[in-house]
């Protein structure tokens, strides 16, 4: 049975689970609902419950485990020295999945007999000529280890597909039996399928703090496979960016964290007042007409994708910084700069600071306001004295979320700022930042085993605990900020 | 309790400090009070009481102008401030409410030091050339409000972080600090336990010497226990007004009486 297949049994099964034990639960009381623990609905949860998440757990493990066992099973096929090297096993499995994939394919093309894929032999003719006669395209000609693999691969996939469909279906049948025996006047469905619920929900936030988690190890196995290449301290205070991809390569983190922290202070310039003052009049001034119609439109900025800003910066602001401020002032000639990108980034971040601080400066208690108006204060002085006081610390918590998204931005530095890593106080110097660093070692054909490309890596590291750190402080405050009023 | 001979005050000596006369009070189409007439007087407390819902609020925040902030609400008729009516188009309401402070239903104190908080107004209204000048504002609001022993050696702390009866005296410390002419408090004692709300009532008493006081207050014992005038609303009509002893004891009007018995509220 195919997995899809399998899926769509298990839904029959959970919505017959459902049903019965619904209607089960309505019959054991005679229809009587007051006399039954739950609402009839939790106890069909319930049956619901039973019949699918058990079985659907057990298909996922399955689909996991099968392919970790059958390699294993499969690794006596091979000399132990020609699965030696991690990446070199990885490609010669690849190769028994193909050989395996190839053979089916021929087979379901009618190509050759079910019997003819099992006893094909390399002594009897090319293998890959008569796979590719039926489209399978193979790189090289297969050997006989690989296709006696590929054939009992075939042999193991097919019992793994058979044993995987009698427990998946055993389990779900049992549920819900189980389920339906259960059900009965007395039993707490309803704190049963919260219980099923919480776990869910718990569930949930493990795999979102786990793939952080992974996400961090695999940079950082990356990373001290990069360290072992090249040693950190010239990494972390080398002045020098210049790498070459046939060695003596100068991998200094200092000129792209430069360029990265100048081209995000001027984002920063730009955004937090411009931001703030525009959250200021929408909270404090504008009428509800105005403010249902403006902030929208300054949340549109928010949808705009940041190539598109890319392209304002390559082709508008670039030019005219260009023409009227370098040029006549002896500043550099260069289309791309760091101010460039910083305007355009500030420009983006205008209606996420804006719309954080807006809610920020909307939450502080309309008696604080009343308090300062009835002592004779004026409008401006009560928002200066007393209502931005009370917000800074929910500002600061969103100015810093800004300025790690400024950190972060990659598509608008490299049409606006370049890609010359330069340590450069003038702002209108083309420069670049530790992300388009990032993505440009990384394009290319080559693999991760030069310092040139693993200090991708390094940067990514580097780059995470900068905006981490940004994020634990905005966090931290914004905390501190929610004490005030409870 | 309420032994105007005992409290040593002749009402009648007493001139008057705001005169309003024929208030009138719209939220858009609710029209939420009718033809207010009411005198309050220089150092006195007039305390304004009424079933929820019938003005209170909105009349006092007609005197300091705090309707203002309200951009449904329509203030008509005349209030007049010692002879000058406030609604007048030269007149500041910024200015008027440093004269006319006003103490809230809620402690409001502000997320500062208690300092920055009583210290707040005469900063503004640049009332100190210097700071032991403001020191001395300061202390002295303090004093007035009864927290000053509690709070002197605590003075940077937040102002938010004392209890709920400190809270409000620090509130009417603030108020005073303006050296406002009226204070005017909605429901001061609502979010007080009784010992708080019993040393904010002592501390209105003392506040009379100086100032003319007009309280909300929903507890009519509280009319009693502190003010000398009262005036009863119902419905958005100014029902009856008089003397306190005279309410309680002698209402003219059957609207009244079912109240103070209990049998309207
Ligand atoms: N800000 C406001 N906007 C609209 N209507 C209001 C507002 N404040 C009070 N009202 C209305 O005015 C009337 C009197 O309210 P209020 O003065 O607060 O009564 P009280 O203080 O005596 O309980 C009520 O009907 C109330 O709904
Ligand atoms: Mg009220």
């Amino acid at each position: 049975m195919s997995v899809f297949l399998l899926l769509v049994v298990i839904a029959v099964l959970s919505v017959a689970g459902f049903v019965l034990c619904r209607q089960r639960a309505l019959k054991s009381v005679d229809g009587n609902i007051r006399r039954l623990h739950s609402l009839p609905g939790y106890y069909g949860w319930f049956g619901f419950i039973l019949a699918s998440i058990p079985a659907l757990l057990a298909l996922a493990l399955w689909l996991i485990i099968q392919p970790l066992v059958i390699e294993r099973q499969l690794s006596s096929f091979f000399p132990a020295e020609m699965i030696e090297d991690p990446s070199a096993r990885t490609l010669l499995f690849a190769d028994v999945r193909r050989v395996a994939a190839g053979l089916d394919t021929a087979v379901a093309q009618g190509a050759m007999s079910e019997d003819q894929a099992e006893r094909v032999r390399t002594e009897f003719g090319s293998v890959r000529d008569r796979l590719a006669a039926v489209g399978v395209a193979l790189g090289a000609e297969v050997t006989p280890a690989v296709l006696a693999a590929a054939q009992e691969y075939r042999e193991m996939a097919r019992v793994g597909v058979i044993g995987r469909s009698i427990l998946t279906l055993i389990l779900s049948v049992a549920g819900l039996v189980f389920a339906i025996r259960a059900t009965g006047p007395d039993f707490r469905a309803r704190n049963r399928v919260e219980q099923v619920v919480l776990a869910l929900l718990i569930l949930s936030s493990t795999i979102a703090i786990l793939t952080t988690v992974g996400i961090v190890l695999s940079m950082l196995s990356e990373s001290l496979r990069f360290f072992t290449m090249y040693p950190a301290a010239d990494f972390f205070f080398n002045l020098t960016w210049s790498p070459n991809f046939r060695g003596n390569s100068e991998l200094g983190l200092i000129p792209l964290l430069w360029g990265t922290l100048y081209i995000s202070l001027i984002s920063m310039l730009v955004s937090v007042p411009i931001g703030l003052f525009a959250a200021i009049y929408l909270a404090e001034y504008a009428s509800n007409r105005v403010r249902s119609v403006v902030k929208p439109l300054i949340e549109v900025i928010a949808g705009i994708p940041t190539v598109v800003f890319g392209l304002f910066a390559l082709v508008t602001v670039g030019p005219l910084l260009r023409d009227y401020f370098a040029q006549p002032f002896g500043l550099g000639n260069s289309g791309s700069s760091v101010m460039t990108a910083g305007i355009v980034i500030g420009i983006l971040n205008i209606p996420f600071i804006s719309s954080l601080a807006d809610d920020i400066i909307n939450a502080v208690p309309q008696s604080m306001r009343d308090g300062s108006l009835g002592l004779g204060a004026t409008k401006s002085e009560t928002i200066k004295k007393v209502v931005l006081p009370a917000a800074l610390p929910g500002i600061m918590g969103a100015v810093l979320m800004a300025a790690s998204r400024a950190i972060g931005e990659t598509m608008i530095v490299t049409m606006g700022a370049g890609a010359a890593a330069r340590l450069d106080l003038n702002p209108f110097e083309a420069m670049t930042t530790i992300t388009v660093k990032i993505v440009s070692q990384l394009t290319g054909d080559t693999e991760f085993n030069s310092p040139e490309t693993l200090v991708a890596f390094a940067l990514g590291m580097s780059l995470f605990v900068i905006t981490l750190g940004l994020n634990i402080l905005a966090l931290w405050i914004v905390r501190k900020y929610r004490e005030q009023y409870e | 309790m309420n032994d105007m001979t005992h409290k040593g005050l002749d009402l009648a000596t007493q001139t008057a400090k705001i005169s309003a006369s024929g208030v009138q009070v719209h939220y858009g189409t609710n029209h939420a009070l009718k033809d207010v007439d009411v005198t309050i007087l220089d150092r006195t407390v007039t305390a304004f009481i009424g079933p929820s819902g019938c003005g209170k609020s909105t009349f006092l925040r007609c005197l300091n102008r705090m309707n203002d902030t309200v951009a449904s609400c329509r203030v008509s008729g005349q209030i007049l401030l010692e002879g000058e009516d406030i609604y007048d188009r030269r007149v500041d309401p910024v200015q008027l409410r440093a004269k006319v402070g006003m103490v809230f239903q809620k402690p409001n104190p502000f997320p500062k030091s208690i300092y920055d908080n009583v210290a707040y107004g005469p900063k503004i209204h640049g009332m100190t050339r210097n700071k032991a000048e403001l020191d001395a504002i300061v202390e002295a609001s303090l004093r007035k409000a009864a927290l000053w022993n509690e709070v002197k050696d605590r003075l940077d702390a937040t102002g938010t972080g004392l209890s709920g009866g400190q809270q409000q005296r620090l509130c009417i410390a603030r108020a005073i600090a303006t050296s406002p002419e009226v204070l005017l408090m909605d429901e001061p004692c609502s979010a007080l336990d009784p010992i708080a709300t019993a040393q904010v009532e002592e501390l209105i008493d003392e506040l009379r010497h100086q100032y003319s006081v007009v309280i909300v207050t929903h507890s009519m014992q509280q009319a009693a226990r502190v003010s000398q005038k009262t005036a009863f609303f119902h419905l958005g009509n100014l029902v009856e007004f008089g003397e306190t002893g005279a309410i309680f004891t002698n209402p003219k009007d059957t609207r009244t009486e079912a109240y103070i018995t209990g049998r309207i509220g």
